[in-house]
């Protein structure tokens, strides 16, 4: 089951979400027809229960959708609606149209409600917002918008009045940062391995001192590094979504975001650092990538944020061998 | 490549992971008054005692079939007990590397007579065998070894010098790899694997001190040896093919994750006490433990591979790899978080672990092949060369 939905969708983001539409969204052209053509083809409900209309498919079960979401640099927040649509259906909850994204609020402003980071907030049409412990599902066609950070981000604001009439969501905003933490591991997944990819075929391609620099012992070990981790990764990825639900468990995704960021910041730079002056173009393709590597490696958290997280977990459990943490995140029955 | 996307998360049968509650109750009474700077040295660690008591629990050689006196099971099953043995800190170094790739390189190549003769008392714990590869210049290289078997009316003379190998002062056979035909330029034609009884005349050993103060390697001297006809072991001509088949059984076990776990442990006991716990050390446990999952992860799922009869040796590499770089961050980090603290008060067995496992470190990325030789192996893999 998962794979058809898998296939299906490598084939859709292969021929919509390409280097150029990616490029024209980023800079500020109109995102909706993408948006529409993935949630017509019915992707965005992949977690909801049959009864309510979704596919019943459990986090396990979309990895591969997610990573491909990663690989392909989509511009449209897929990642984050199936996660939210999962979680709106399993609270029993109505599910707006459009995409949904998560923030947390600026708790310091009292005067209407600001989250200074919203990802992918510019091209989203719903946020799930945690103020304090409060829970809220908030339009964005209703929100002040302002630039923050990647190109795709935004910063959002809303009247009293909006944060007032709008649904509360059940749930904590640890609960929901451990969601988003788990989409953006397993996008990273995916960009992880698309940046080692590029970079493994320029370096065969490319030529200096009469031969493909892929024959050069440094490059070899270079391009043997990005690979570990990228491999790493991924199997840290699949940590994060092993769940029959829509529900991650937040030790398995703190193995996720922390492994998977700490990836990023290696791949990104050897990628770089292989690639020479054309890799640090806009013409050429693998900023697309790299970029994201290190925009989602700050989203939801960094290393450092999940590192103190599984740690605490560590030291309070009374396993007197690590290894029993292990076993809880990688066992399967 | 395939091999990056080709691990899935993988279960453990639970009839295999129904072995792991007996083996912990029999290593927490065996090993209770052993301290941590001991149980450290873990798969290093000597004593035919423990190995012939594992082989009456009949957990050596638990993937060897029954006629030869294993216990018929999954490479799971050998998953798991290694996983509790390395984790305890067992002192399982006398038969590890018959249990691992003596046995089933003897099954695998074997006549009936050698598996009849070999097999049956490493099942009980009681032969041990350590690896002829390295010699003084054949290190990476391996193919460019010098010791050689040359055939004569009583079966082959052996003559050479292996060195850096582990064990073979407490061993009964090496299972080494020598030339037995052409010169060193035909490179790794004319390689085969002999079956060499350590007391026979012409053998010398002896034990090289490492830089902790142990003598768990040796150089061995071979003078005019005389060998049986039934020395070699599989095909004449085939060693190189043979041995590779063996790193692979090698690389990818989980003692390329936990060389370093008993040290961990003792440290995070340290962290849990009021005194021990800040929020330095707490992230760096996490970071060990993020770092650790997907490696388990990984050995599990190649672990499943070579159950199919797979060799995966590429995937092996990038795990021993990436596996050894967590074993050698935990002692560097763990001095660093003690030592950057304002008053430090650290229990003996912590310092004295540390200090052990902080000698050791350099050696595990150098056994079982050098980062260098492994991430050749790795762009091999990836089409690079």
């Amino acid at each position: 089951m998962d794979d058809l939905f898998s296939d299906a969708a490598r084939q859709l983001l292969a021929d919509l979400s390409t280097p150029d539409a990616v490029r024209a969204i980023e800079a500020g052209g109109p995102h909706q027809a993408l948006w529409q053509a993935i949630e017509d083809a019915g992707f965005a409900d992949a977690l909801v229960d049959e009864a309510s209309g979704g596919a019943g498919l459990g986090l396990s079960d979309v990895f591969g959708v997610l990573e491909l979401c990663g690989s392909h640099g989509l511009p449209v927040p897929l990642g984050e609606t199936l996660l939210a649509r999962g979680l709106l259906a399993a609270t029993g909850m109505a599910r707006p149209s459009g995409s949904i994204v998560f923030a947390d609020a600026d708790t310091g402003i009292t005067a209407g409600v600001a989250c200074p980071l919203v990802r992918n907030g510019r091209v989203a049409d719903h946020v799930i917002v945690a103020r304090g412990d409060v829970l809220r599902l908030l339009p964005t066609a209703q929100a002040n918008v302002a630039p923050a950070g990647f190109p795709l981000d935004a910063a959002l604001q809303w009247v009293d009045a909006v944060w007032e009439a709008a649904p509360v969501v059940p749930g904590t905003a640890q609960a929901l940062r451990t969601l988003q933490a788990c989409v953006y591991a397993a996008q990273l997944s995916g960009a992880l391995m698309a940046v080692f990819q590029r970079t493994l075929a320029y370096a065969n391609e490319r030529q200096q001192f009469g031969r493909p620099i892929g024959k050069f012992q440094a490059i070899q070990h270079q391009l043997s590094v990005m690979a570990e981790h990228a491999f790493a990764a991924r199997m840290a990825a699949q940590i994060g979504c092993r769940s029959s639900t829509a529900t991650p468990e937040r030790l398995n995704v703190a193995i996720a975001k922390a492994r998977t960021s700490e990836a990023a910041l290696e791949v990104a730079g050897l990628a770089h650092s292989i690639h020479g002056a054309i890799g640090f173009t806009a013409e050429f393709d693998l900023q697309l990538f790299t970029r994201r590597l290190h925009a989602w490696r700050q989203a939801a958290g960094s290393e450092a944020y999940w590192h103190d997280v599984a740690g605490r977990m560590l030291l309070d459990s009374g396993d007197a061998l690590m290894l029993d943490q292990l076993r809880a995140a990688t066992d399967i029955h | 490549m395939s091999a990056l996307d080709s691990l899935a998360l993988t279960a453990i049968p639970p009839e295999d992971e129904a072995l792991r509650a007996p083996v912990r109750a029999f290593l927490a009474e065996a090993l209770r008054d052993v301290p941590a700077h001991i149980r450290a040295k873990s798969w290093s660690g000597y004593d035919p005692e423990f190995s012939r008591k594992l082989g009456q629990q009949g957990w050596v050689g638990i993937t060897l079939p029954k006629a030869y006196g294993g216990g018929a099971r999954s490479a799971f099953a050998r998953y798991v007990l290694v996983e509790e043995f390395l984790n305890w800190g067992a002192p399982v170094g006398s038969h590890w590397i018959a249990d691992r790739q003596s046995a089933p390189l003897i099954l695998r190549y074997g006549t009936e007579a050698q598996k009849q003769f070999y097999v049956p008392p490493i099942c009980r714990g009681e032969s041990y065998f350590c690896i002829g590869m390295s010699e003084p210049n054949a290190g990476s290289d391996l193919a460019s070894v010098r010791t050689r078997a040359t055939p004569n009316a009583g079966g082959w003379l052996l003559n050479g010098q292996k060195i850096w190998t582990t064990n073979a002062h407490h061993c009964h056979y090496m299972i080494a790899l020598v030339r037995t035909s052409g010169t060193t330029e035909d490179r790794q034609k004319g390689l085969s694997q002999v079956i060499v009884d350590l007391k026979l005349p012409g053998v010398t050993v002896r034990p090289i001190t490492d830089l902790s103060g142990d003598s768990h390697f040796c150089e061995v001297f071979f003078d005019n040896v005389q060998l049986a006809p039934d020395a070699l072991i599989g095909a004449e001509g085939k060693g190189w093919e043979q041995v590779n088949a063996e790193l692979a059984f090698e690389r990818s076990g989980p003692e390329r994750l936990f060389s370093s776990i008993v040290l961990f442990d003792q440290w995070a006991a340290y962290v849990r006490t009021p005194a021990g716990r800040t929020r330095e050390a707490e992230r760096l446990a996490g970071k060990i433990v993020c770092q650790l999952a997907p490696l388990r992860a990984m050995s599990v799922a190649v672990t499943e591979k070579l159950t199919r009869g797979e060799s995966p040796l590429v995937e092996a590499a990038l795990v021993k790899d990436l596996g050894t770089g967590v074993e050698q961050l935990i002692p560097a980090a763990i001095a660093d978080d003690l030592f950057s603290r304002e008053q430090h008060q650290v229990p003996l067995e912590l310092l004295q672990t540390l200090n052990y496992v902080t000698h050791v470190a350099p050696s595990f990325s150098l056994r079982g092949g050098t980062r260098d030789i492994l991430r050749g192996m790795i762009a091999r893999g990836l089409g690079l060369r």
